[in-house]
């Protein structure tokens, strides 16, 4: 039995019992990386990939040449939307707690990521996101009560019962389906955006996956293709240190930043404090300037922290410190901009208690308003015929025949 | 009305409705400039422009997943997978992407893409050129299969196929690219000019996706099949001189089954035949549903004859491929088993 060797297996600095030690992550002072033109090429833009952009500073000031001066109501309209992203993820893990949906995954501590890149995007731009983006379709315009008729699967449900929950989708917000295969999306986010160029259009398309995900293939042909034609498409690595029970290191994390994964293409890269709402706007912006101009695709590492458990069904203290996020040196998203505009005298503690007991509020009648649409257990239901639409475009003859012969047994005979 | 091969027929399709519908774009390995490995995109490059015949990274899981996302765009994607024996990397996009999109989404997004790919055997490829793998998609719910066996089908099931809102897998068998096949190797090869499905029309016209063929009328056995295989039942009915009915499935799923259950119901037997290996194969399938629909008519057991259950092997493929001895022999047998 082998118990050493030179073979080296990743391990995290802690685990269950072990002080939170975050000493491996590069940290660069806020305001200390430089903004290039987007013109720039990319092997004159490496440091982007090693760097970490950051506006916000220890003492929640913006800072440095990525500060995009976003007036105060921006600000506050930012921050309701991350509230109500962590409003609405509180209330449906309770939910779930309480068997009244069958599954749950929270993006709490990453709510910046889908609000300020989708403040970024315009409206004609394309988002392919992942399971932990549910403050993309709040933030385009999905109705608080439709999430959650989704999460039920319920007579509402614009899954119609096909989807486990928070697997959205919505085409007049322009998110895209989510799959629940892991980066899946990452090409298709490539192909719409080839597409768009194709067709001389100027929308860009934006896809997100986690740090663990950028070990699957389609994440890689995602860059060879987007690299070769020069999309216009912004590919977003969320490392949020953890996919289920392995660290970031598990995915190569620790020789080098996944921002840096695109260098060999020739992709910038850009490493972003994924806690800090100004530089994620700023960077996004400048990334997708750089798209629309025919600059092609840039990655974008948002360096955050999952701050729950992966989903419903994980339990994370049996890998990881309880109090880890404690110590995480970026912090809470939310409190960071909550102290920011304090800072710039735009806000107040009683001003956001009042706004955090609003959107639970609003929640709650979201949900009263859901159930009424159906719950797990007690009706309105949805009709199980529907469960064969959609198959094709037209139903064939043998769906059909199964259809109706479905409906011979649920009549009893 | 123009005599062409299969490879022009195709070739035609593409350009046909390339000139048709703007968004009809093609992509995959070698088909550009080079005009494909087996020269089914030759000149469309030329006449189309770079933007629209683009030659890809080898990568088929890329080429795929980024023909979704180019059909989520508007966009009608032909892509072409270089042998079925590579479709495996873009397999996971295959069927969780492109065959679900529709459904997960309910109707909201789906992508009308169409994968062409060379399969099958008896071009001394070895295991790497010669796989059979259509009964693997034809289990994958979402999505059409379609494997023509002459020019005229090819042409018209293609452009069903780029038309189709539903995505398609679009097996091409190779072996008949030039010519019909009938199974036996020691013969002169065959040329489509004298083959009446070689007379293709050389503008629009549409073969219906899920509609079978009666390739030959008999009255005493039915083979169903597909691919190359139908002219080797074709010469194996000559060979035994049984009266054979031949039926081309043509599109595998959705399936005709009225076209091959009335078939059989007429001539009371029923041998199933492909390249494909047979257990847990598309064979299984047919015969499932045929001895379901016409039980009371059948005077023998359902037989299938494929290539037997081994990889596919490069020196002896005469031995595996189910070709003219092979097929005589089962049809006798089965003739025999009153």
């Amino acid at each position: 039995m082998i118990t050493k060797s030179r073979l080296q297996i990743p391990r995290p600095t802690a685990r269950p019992g072990d002080k939170p030690d975050f000493s491996y992550l590069e940290l660069s002072p806020a305001g200390s990386v430089d903004k290039p033109p987007i013109s720039s090429r990319t092997r004159d833009i490496e440091f982007l990939s090693s760097g970490l952009v950051r506006v916000l500073d220890d003492d929640f000031k913006a800072k440095g040449p990525w500060d995009p001066n976003l007036d105060p109501k921006q600000l506050q309209v930012a921050l309701r939307w991350m509230m109500l992203t962590r409003a609405f993820d509180d209330r449906m893990w309770q939910i779930q707690r309480q068997g009244r949906i069958s599954f749950y995954m929270q993006s709490r501590g990453e709510e910046a990521v889908s609000i300020a890149q989708g403040m970024a995007l315009r409206a004609g731009d394309m988002c392919f996101p992942s399971y932990r983006n549910q403050g993309l379709y709040l933030y385009r315009g999905v109705k608080l009560v439709d999430m959650m008729c989704q999460c039920l699967s319920n007579t509402r449900d614009m899954c119609k019962g096909r989807q486990l929950p928070v697997m959205y989708h919505s085409k007049a917000g322009n998110v895209f389906s989510i799959s629940g295969n892991l980066a899946t999306q990452y090409p298709h986010a490539v192909g719409w955006a080839m597409a768009s160029a194709l067709k001389g259009e100027d929308h860009i398309a934006a896809s997100w996956v986690g740090d663990g995900s950028t070990a699957e293939a389609d994440f890689h042909h995602a860059l060879t293709f987007a690299a070769v034609y020069q999309a216009p498409v912004l590919l977003n690595v969320v490392n949020n240190q953890w996919a289920i029970s392995t660290f970031q290191g598990t995915a190569g994390g620790q020789r080098r930043a996944f921002a840096a994964r695109g260098l060999g293409l020739g992709i910038p890269g850009i490493r972003v404090d994924g806690n800090d709402l100004l530089a994620i706007y700023s960077a996004t912006l400048w990334a997708a300037d750089r798209a629309r101009r025919g600059g092609g695709p840039t990655l974008i590492e948002l360096v955050t922290y999952r701050g729950g458990a992966h989903s419903t069904s994980d339990d994370p203290s049996k890998y990881r410190p309880k109090d880890e996020w404690e110590y995480f040196p970026l912090g809470d998203p939310v409190e960071r901009l909550k102290q920011h505009l304090i800072v710039k005298g735009h806000w107040s503690e009683e001003r956001h208690e009042n706004l955090w007991r609003q959107l639970l509020t609003d929640v709650q009648v979201a949900w009263k308003e859901a159930q009424k649409y159906g719950t797990m257990t007690e009706g309105p239901f949805l009709d199980p015929e529907t469960m064969f639409e959609d198959v094709y475009a037209e139903m064939p003859a043998n769906l059909e025949s199964q259809r109706r012969r479905m409906l011979e047994i649920l009549s009893g005979d | 009305m123009a005599q062409m091969n299969m490879i022009e027929a195709i070739r035609s399709a593409h350009d046909v409705m390339m000139d048709k519908d703007p968004t009809v774009i093609v992509m995959g390995e070698d088909v550009g400039y080079f005009g494909g490995v087996f020269r089914c995109t030759d000149g469309l490059q030329r006449k189309f422009g770079e933007h629209r015949v683009i030659d890809a990274p080898i990568a088929e899981g890329g080429i795929i997943g980024t023909a979704i996302g180019m059909g989520v765009n508007g966009l009608r994607p032909v892509a072409e997978i270089q042998f079925a024996d590579y479709i495996y990397p873009g397999f996971d996009q295959i069927v969780s992407e492109l065959a679900r999109l529709r459904y997960r989404s309910c109707g909201e997004f789906f992508s009308p893409v169409t994968i062409r790919t060379p399969c099958g055997g008896g071009i001394r490829g070895g295991q790497t050129h010669s796989q059979s793998p259509e009964g693997i998609f034809t289990h994958v719910s979402g999505i059409k299969v379609v494997m023509p066996s002459n020019p005229y089908d090819a042409k018209g099931l293609l452009i069903s196929a780029i038309e189709s809102d539903d995505p398609v897998v679009f097996f091409e068998p190779k072996r008949i690219y030039n010519g019909p096949f009938d199974g036996d190797p020691e013969k002169p090869g065959m040329s489509w000019s004298s083959h009446p499905k070689g007379d293709v029309p050389v503008g629009y016209y549409t073969v219906p996706l899920g509609s079978a063929e009666v390739a030959l009328s008999g009255e005493e056995l039915t083979i169903v099949t597909y691919g190359t295989l139908v002219h080797v039942a074709i010469a194996a009915a000559q060979e035994t001189g049984v009266d054979c009915e031949v039926i081309d499935v043509r599109t595998m799923s959705p399936l005709d089954v009225k076209t091959l259950a009335d078939s059989v119901k007429k001539t009371g037997r029923c041998m199933i035949a492909h390249e494909a290996t047979r257990f847990g194969g598309y064979g299984a399938e047919l015969a499932a549903t045929l001895q379901k629909e016409c039980f009371y008519h059948l005077e023998a057991p359902i037989g299938r004859i494929g290539g037997w259950d081994t990889p596919y092997p490069h020196a002896f493929e005469w031995q595996y491929f189910p070709g003219l001895r092979r097929l005589s022999a089962g049809i006798r047998r089965m003739m025999e088993a009153e």
